[in-house]
């Protein structure tokens, strides 16, 4: 089967065919969304990272933002420096020239200041988004999609419909020859003997254990654990008491396919089918990971809501709460409530968000696209400096 | 009384339910586990969404739902009690503190 995708030339396909204006640091976050201020299909990051960074920090912040540029989502790159940075835009240019895509580096120091540099910047975009709209969708077999999964403001109905539901959906994915994110290591303590069980070797199982107990070693070290503070008191008032129940709900977004892989925050998966990626829980880094990771479209389950939606990825909201679909619905794009209701299958509800999958990588807006909510944060493991 | 749709067990082996809608402390309500029905008498009110207990527990047992292992209890809970953060708590393994 088909979805409709720009290719680009690195023989990759996006969902979408923006122009990316990177701030490859904090600085530079004001000039760059003055460039993009007002121009229909330019998107600025709000990075405020870049510089200041501990070592072993520096080369997540960089994997990341060259990640949103070499997505596929993504037609060219402006990077807007200041000048001075620890992170250089040539460095984030050189990852993301290897795509073949227009990428340019403009720096306020290099050029003279932020008037200047925004009407340089302008005309540079400009010619981008013209270059841009000449592009049009294609047949792309949807074993080219990576589907990235994410749940957040969980409750009762996410392990019995939403959640479910998605995993039916990334089955059929997976069927497709497609590839499937799970991530969010904290939620899947107390479910990872669950997942190790379906790795395809025993490295690859034990590569789940290892990261579960590195992120309980991180907590314990911060003086606190995994436990604290998850599940939220909104998960709580939502009926879920424990992390090992909120996790075993989580995972059912994966489906029922074998384990494929381990990879690291922000890195692209080398394998199609399940692959899992070590992200925190936090909702907007692992959104950020996985798109930086490659990933061109979203499933997003909730049950109290959830606004989140990416810069540049689709992120279709999904809930088994009908309350919750009623009155959020400016954020919600799909109701599975009736599965809990009993009126329709977690079968037929994995149909409907497979094609609904299949409509938003084709160019269906999303509600978190329409109504504007770009969020973008960078995971990192220590304070600046 | 609407029997069925009032409280879900996900896995036969669960030793609790989910209930659907809130429910109320002396009301009999019917469970379905794997297509028998059994009747539970409600010792405390349940709120929507919230877990009831499917039998008798002491206290430091593991409850179970999904099938698997969701923590400890921390005090002893009677059928058809309100099972949530009062009674029940996470169980962390070997090695993690708490």
């Amino acid at each position: 089967m088909n979805f409709q995708g720009y290719r680009r030339p690195d023989q990759r396909a996006g969902t979408r065919n923006y122009v990316l204006v990177i701030p490859s640091v904090g600085c530079s976050q004001g000039c760059a969304q003055a460039i993009s201020h007002g121009l229909k299909g330019v998107i600025c990051l709000p990075n405020i990272l870049g510089c200041g960074q501990m070592e072993e920090d520096r080369p997540i912040v960089k994997k990341t933002l060259a990640g949103f540029g070499t997505n596929p989502n993504v037609y060219a790159v402006l990077i807007v420096g200041n000048g001075c940075e620890q992170l250089t835009p040539a460095e984030i240019a050189k990852e993301v020239a290897v795509t073949g895509k227009r990428v340019e580096v403009i720096t306020i120091q290099g050029i003279g200041g932020t008037r200047k540099a925004t009407a340089l910047g302008k005309r540079i975009v400009k010619e981008m988004i013209r270059d841009a709209l000449k592009l049009s969708r294609e047949p792309i077999p949807l074993s080219e999609l990576i589907l990235g999964t994410e749940c957040g403001g969980s409750d009762y109905t996410s392990g019995l419909a939403s959640n479910p539901a998605v995993g039916a959906a990334s089955d059929m994915l997976v069927a497709e020859g497609g590839t499937v994110i799970l991530s969010e290591t904290a939620e899947i303590v107390g479910a990872e003997h669950l997942l190790a069980k379906r790795a395809r070797t025993p490295e690859v199982g034990r590569q789940i254990f290892a990261i579960v107990a590195w992120w309980e070693s991180q907590a314990i070290a911060a003086g606190g654990n995994l436990r604290e503070g998850n599940p939220a008191p909104g998960n709580i008032a939502g009926g879920i008491t424990t992390l090992e129940e909120k996790s075993l709900g989580c995972i059912y977004k994966a489906g029922t396919s074998p384990l494929e892989e381990v990879i690291t925050y922000a890195s692209c998966p080398t394998r199609k089918g399940l692959v899992y990626m070590d992200t925190p829980a936090h909702d907007i880094e692992q959104l950020t990971g996985m798109v930086a990771g490659g990933a061109q479209i979203v499933t997003f389950t909730t049950g109290r809501g959830s606004p989140s939606g990416s810069p540049i990825a689709p992120v279709i909201k999904i809930t088994g709460n009908r309350n919750t679909y009623v009155t959020m619905r400016d954020n919600t794009d799909m109701d599975a409530s009736k599965i809990i209701q009993g009126k329709e299958t977690v079968a037929e509800a994995g149909k409907r968000i497979f094609d609904e999958m299949i409509a938003v990588a084709s160019g269906k807006l999303t509600k978190a696209e329409r109504v504007g909510q770009r969020d973008f944060a960078i995971f990192k493991m220590h304070p600046n400096i | 009384m609407r029997g069925r749709t009032e409280v879900i067990v996900i896995n036969t082996i669960d030793t609790v339910a989910t209930a659907l809608n809130p429910l109320k402390a002396g009301a009999t309500i019917s469970v379905r586990i794997d297509g028998s029905v059994e009747k539970i008498r409600l010792v405390s009110d349940i709120p929507k969404g919230h877990k009831l207990a499917l039998k008798d527990m002491e206290e430091g047992v593991t409850v179970i739902k999904y099938g698997e292992p969701i923590g400890r209890t921390t005090a002893p809970i009677r059928r058809g009690e309100h099972v949530h953060v009062h009674n029940l708590a996470s169980q962390p393994r070997k090695g993690e503190s708490l």
